[in-house]
């Protein structure tokens, strides 16, 4: 049985006067990658965003490596070892694409050398576009950068949110690789997903989320098999 | 790159602003009220530039930011009554000077962290509660100045050194506004490089893009904020100190009354963008010093219509910050 790095517990979230999450447990092992699935709307963000601190739960705890995390506020949360990919490729557009790797290494005044070379290998354009303003690069670079800003450091756990996106498929390639050279570092992933072939590509465990709910989780490779159930819970085609 | 092209834009227009001027004024008037227009320029920026990245920053909306202003201005008064007077010799009256700014950035600085710890920091988040306690904190300071250095103007004279003009062929150039153009290139080359060569300005630079994506790189928005703060308002105090000394004569209206350039050069130069602020200041006292020249009853409709035109122009300002 594998340790479990980060546990949510009851974790209710509401934002506004909104009740999106209802009570989430997870609990997401050490060292692999767990994709969190479900539709649009189902919580699935809002849940990395609760984790990170970005937003605060109404009820439930958080434990990440035996603490509680709950009432930190993010960068108190990043600085205990989580980093955050998140949705829209929020890279910084004024700044170039060495700023944006210089300012995610928050402990030190720039990146070390080898987790750069370990970027470039993995995201060839970015090493070619250093001084270039984020601003002008294309989605998938973009995604490259907002992904290797979360690898400038070396972290417990990363949260990634729909890093697939819209995205060509020899992207797709580098970011399967990407998430395996971070877990080969010994690195959690949460992997937020819609797409169910790239996720069930890279992914060990999941849950499903519902109506800001835990509908199921298991294995990947029981959700890889049933095909009623991935009908069921994600109403996939066929 | 797009803002590159701002900048080369921008620099053009105002080049292109002052050229046009030289043979509708003649080249005396011409250089004179260019000097005029730039060292007010420097002025304006060293005084608006904190607002803009308050704003850019954290999203206030600081009505009271001329309290800073009158705060510095009323520093450096004071100062030069502690010293009593200016002392004779260049380099001490220029220390003189020199003090009345460290007074002022001083004064600046305790009043912007009084400011924010009192009334910015329970209004996050809320532009109409902002508006009114910081306007209303602006006029209570300006009540609190008059209580202790009376409702009277105050005279604050330059030093002998910094009276008068070089004469430059048949040009009078003013000592003191010359200086002035130095400190503001001073300043803006300062934050430039601050901006653009440290962690901390890349930090505030991404901040002011998108703050929550900071966070969750661990940095805490809101000490940085605090700094911004503070500093925004040790600048606009050394801005009020070297105002009031450009003006030798000054009430506590002094901050206020230069709420409205302010407002106009920080929209115009687009919020939270410290190279717009520099440039709108350049444009908007340039327009200022040339109308009030040329035809007095159009100057005070002139910036407003300039503001217009450059909005209509760029609508996000001269020189827009990405994201906002």
């Amino acid at each position: 049985m594998l340790d479990n790095i980060l546990s949510l517990a009851g974790v209710h979230t509401h934002i506004g006067p909104y009740h999106i999450l209802q009570g989430i447990d997870m609990e997401i092992p050490e060292g692999e990658i767990t994709v969190l699935l479900g539709r649009n709307g189902a919580g699935k963000t809002t849940t990395a965003q609760t984790i990170l601190g970005l937003l605060h739960p109404s009820a439930g705890t958080i434990f990440f490596d035996g603490k509680p995390i709950h009432q930190l506020d993010a960068p108190q949360v990043v600085r205990r070892g989580i980093g955050y990919v998140p949705e829209q490729m929020n890279v910084f557009l004024d700044l170039t694409v060495m700023e944006n790797l210089i300012l995610a290494a928050y402990d030190r005044p720039r990146p070390d050398e080898e987790h750069l070379q370990t970027i470039y290998q993995l995201f060839p354009p970015l090493e070619k576009m250093l001084q270039k303003r984020a601003g002008v690069l294309s989605g998938g670079q973009k995604q490259m950068l907002s992904i290797a800003r979360a690898m400038v450091l070396p972290r417990r756990m990363i949260i990634i949110d729909e890093p697939a996106k819209g995205l060509a498929p020899s992207i797709v390639n580098s970011l399967a690789s990407s998430l395996e050279t971070m877990r080969e570092a010994g690195t959690t992933v949460l992997l937020i997903e819609q797409n169910l072939p790239f996720a069930s590509r890279v992914g060990q465990h999941f849950y499903v989320l519902e109506d800001g709910m835990v509908v199921h989780n298991g294995l990947i490779e029981q959700l890889n098999k049933d095909l009623e159930l991935q009908n069921r819970l994600l109403g996939l085609e066929g | 790159m797009i803002h590159q092209k701002h900048i080369v834009e921008t620099s053009a227009l105002i080049v292109a602003l002052i050229l046009v001027m030289l043979p509708i004024l003649g080249f005396e008037s011409w250089a004179v009220l260019t000097l005029a227009g730039l060292s007010m320029a420097m002025m304006i920026f060293i005084m608006a530039s904190g607002m803009t990245l308050v704003f850019g920053l954290m999203d206030v909306l600081n009505f009271g930011h001329g309290a800073f202003i009158a705060v510095g201005a009323y520093a450096a008064a004071s100062m030069v009554t502690l010293v009593g007077g200016y002392p004779i010799g260049t380099v001490l009256a220029i220390l003189t000077v020199v003090g009345c700014a460290l007074a002022a950035l001083v004064a600046g600085g305790i009043g912007g962290s009084l400011f924010e710890r009192l009334l910015v920091r329970p209004t996050y988040g809320n532009h109409m509660r902002q508006i009114l306690i910081t306007t209303g904190g602006l006029i209570i300071v300006e009540q609190v100045l008059i209580v202790f250095f009376s409702p009277r103007e105050i005279v604050l004279l330059r030093p002998e050194e910094l009276q008068g003009s070089l004469l430059i062929g048949n040009i009078a150039l003013e000592k003191y506004r010359l200086l002035m153009v130095a400190i503001g290139l001073l300043v803006f080359s300062g934050l430039i490089l601050l901006f653009n060569r440290t962690k901390l300005g890349l930090l505030i630079r991404a901040a002011v893009e998108n703050r929550k994506m900071v966070e969750a790189l661990g940095y805490p928005v809101r000490g940085l904020f605090i700094g911004v703060f503070i500093t925004g308002s040790s600048l606009a105090g050394v801005g009020g100190a070297l105002w009031a000394l450009q003006q030798e004569l000054f009430t506590v209206t002094i901050g206020s009354e230069a709420m409205l350039l302010i407002f106009i050069v920080v929209v115009t130069g687009g919020l939270g963008s410290v190279s717009g602020c520099f440039f709108s200041a350049l444009l908007t006292a340039l327009v200022a010093n040339y109308v009030t020249f040329l035809y007095p009853p159009l100057s005070a409709f002139a910036l407003i219509g300039m503001m217009a035109a450059v909005l209509l122009w760029r609508p996000q300002g001269l020189i827009p910050v990405a994201n906002r």
